[in-house]
């Protein structure tokens, strides 16, 4: 399989890769996906008390595309409130590195991750967000 | 130490053609370009020497007479003539077969079609965690209606090979017909259609650098005398069982091939076993949690596939790029499924997700042995920092407790 640009250098320079320790103050973490489906993504973001994502970590079981739709939502939290980050949309991460039909579960993956970090900082916090959120699996 | 980049270490999938077949091959292009069934004239039976020479190299190697060698396009080809051929003359004996799981996906696929569209019924023999047939399970699963048990002999992935004698005595104790894909073992290990007791037999001349594209059905002609339906009609080539004009370049090369195979076993095939354990246990060595798949004792001698838990297949690929490999993940196939070879020796999907194949070969040196090890063990060591399933194993959780979330 040829993969794109987008994906080569996300595979090649993750970024943000590593691990919160789950109970740090205002980090919530998101698991999803099953080994026996050959991909599982752990997203965590750390929100500070404005409701801003200061920094966010991912760690990949997967192939390449999903290891760059993860490393790619990390990049696309920082900085986000918790309701922007809720609108980030599977189809972005799509268009943006330019992943083939079969590898849009990838990018469906890391929008239920994004939802799952955010919901249980949301959880945790005892905070409501506008768009509400999944807890983590 | 330079090691010329790429590498090829996916032999099991084709080999290149040997420059001494190729050398062979060349004339009959161009000098020698009759039809072997021109019978009145010296170009036609020029050609028709060559063929039959080369008939006699590949029936020596699998220890059978030139007149059981049916030339095909492949294995594929020969595959589908075995079953089919035999469900359309046998057919009014009975409608059962008994295939083993972890054969090839031509047979299954031949066999599933018979079971859709013309009423057979299949029972497919289990494997141990090694990859094995009992004969005793092969036996068990036979019944009267049975024509036909198929085992291929030696495993395209995890390179098992088969007891084929023992199964073959149970196959002529119950007067069944035995076929055996060996297109993965010959021209690697020694093999005897006689002491096996196989009746039908498929190669194929790209696995032991010969060319693409011709292969041969082995048909036996005595105890029993084998029939089969034709499934290619027309000028009643190949003793009327495969019609159609020989690839004769083709079909030289793969007798060539055959020969220099024969010639080199011995030597080859310890070569093969000492870079390939040099392999194995270099990749031992550098990782922890590695699991070899398949049986290390009845294995051909260039095949290792090795789990690599918590990483996944394709991303593996990824990142070895400059090494030609294959994966049972399912990620790299066009199913959705990861290896059912792999599945079927009991190993966990995630494990099957997390497999990479190596097959080495005639070409491999040493320094693509080193060179290969490094990698592996860099790589798998880089996607293990970044696997959050071996960080949690590393944390002590049991990931067969976690509950995950199916998507
Ligand atoms: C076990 C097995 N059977 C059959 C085949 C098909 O042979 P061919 O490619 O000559 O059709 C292959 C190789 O591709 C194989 O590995």
């Amino acid at each position: 399989m040829a993969y794109s640009d987008q994906v080569l250098d996300h595979y090649n320079n993750p970024r943000n890769m590593g691990s919160f320790g789950k109970d740090e103050e205002g980090v919530g973490t998101g698991i999803v996906g099953a080994p026996e489906c050959g991909d599982v993504m752990k997203l965590q973001v750390k929100i500070n008390e404005d409701g801003i994502i200061e920094d966010a970590r991912f760690k990949t079981f997967g192939c390449g595309s999903a290891i760059a739709s993860s490393s790619l939502a990390t990049e696309w939290l920082k900085g986000r409130t918790v309701d922007e980050a809720m609108a980030i949309k599977n189809t972005d991460i799509v268009e943006e590195l330019n992943l083939p039909p079969v590898k849009i579960h990838c990018s469906v993956l890391a929008e239920d991750a994004i939802k799952a970090a955010v919901g249980d900082y949301v959880k945790k916090s005892g905070k409501e967000s506008a768009s509400g959120g999944s807890g983590a699996a | 130490m330079s090691v010329k980049i790429p590498i090829y270490m996916d032999y099991q999938s084709t080999t290149p053609v040997d420059p001494r077949v190729l050398e062979a091959m060349l004339p009959y292009f161009t000098e020698v370009f009759g039809h072997p069934a021109s019978r009145n004239h010296s170009f036609g039976w020029d050609a028709e020497q060559a063929v039959d020479v080369a008939r006699e190299q590949v029936a020596k190697l699998i220890g059978a007479t030139a007149k059981e060698v049916i030339f095909t396009s492949g294995g594929t080809e020969a595959i589908n003539l075995a079953i089919r051929g035999v469900a359309e003359m046998y057919g009014e004996k009975g409608r059962h077969m008994v295939v083993a799981v972890t054969d090839s996906r031509p047979v299954h696929d031949v066999v599933k079609r018979l079971v859709r569209e013309h009423q057979y019924e299949v029972t497919e023999v289990p494997v141990d965690k090694e990859g094995r047939v009992s004969a005793d399970a092969v036996k068990a699963a036979l019944r009267p209606d049975t024509i036909l048990i198929s085992v291929m002999m030696a495993n395209n992935e995890i390179g098992t090979v088969q007891d084929m004698v023992a199964i073959g005595k149970v196959a002529k104790e119950a007067g069944v017909l035995l076929f055996s894909d060996a297109t993965e073992a010959v021209g690697k290990v020694p093999v005897d259609v006689q002491e096996m007791g196989i009746d039908l037999l498929a190669v194929t001349a790209h696995k032991m650098y010969g060319p693409k594209g011709v292969g041969a059905l082995y048909v036996r002609r005595r105890n029993p005398r084998v029939r089969l339906s034709a499934q290619i009609d027309g000028g009643g080539h190949e003793r009327g069982m495969r019609s159609g004009t020989l690839n004769v370049p083709g079909v030289v090369g793969m007798g060539k091939a055959a020969e220099l195979c024969m010639q080199e076993m011995p030597e080859e095939s310890a070569r093969m076993g000492v870079l390939r354990d040099h392999l194995e246990n270099g990749i031992l060595a550098g990782l922890d949690e590695v699991q070899v798949n398949g049986s290390r004792e009845h294995r051909l001698p260039h095949n290792l596939n090795i789990s690599f838990a918590y990483v996944e297949g394709e991303s593996m690929l990824m990142g070895l790029k400059e090494i030609a490999l294959a994966s049972g993940s399912a990620c790299t196939t066009a199913t959705l499924e990861p290896s059912y070879v792999i599945r079927a020796l009991g190993v966990s999907e995630e494990l099957a997700h997390s497999s990479l194949r190596f097959s080495i070969g005639r070409f491999t040196t040493e320094e693509e042995v080193e060179y290969v090890i490094g990698r592996v063990v860099e790589t798998i060591q880089r996607l293990r920092e970044m696997s959050p399933l071996y960080e949690m194993a590393k944390e002590g959780v049991d990931l067969s407790q976690v509950q995950w979330s199916a998507h």
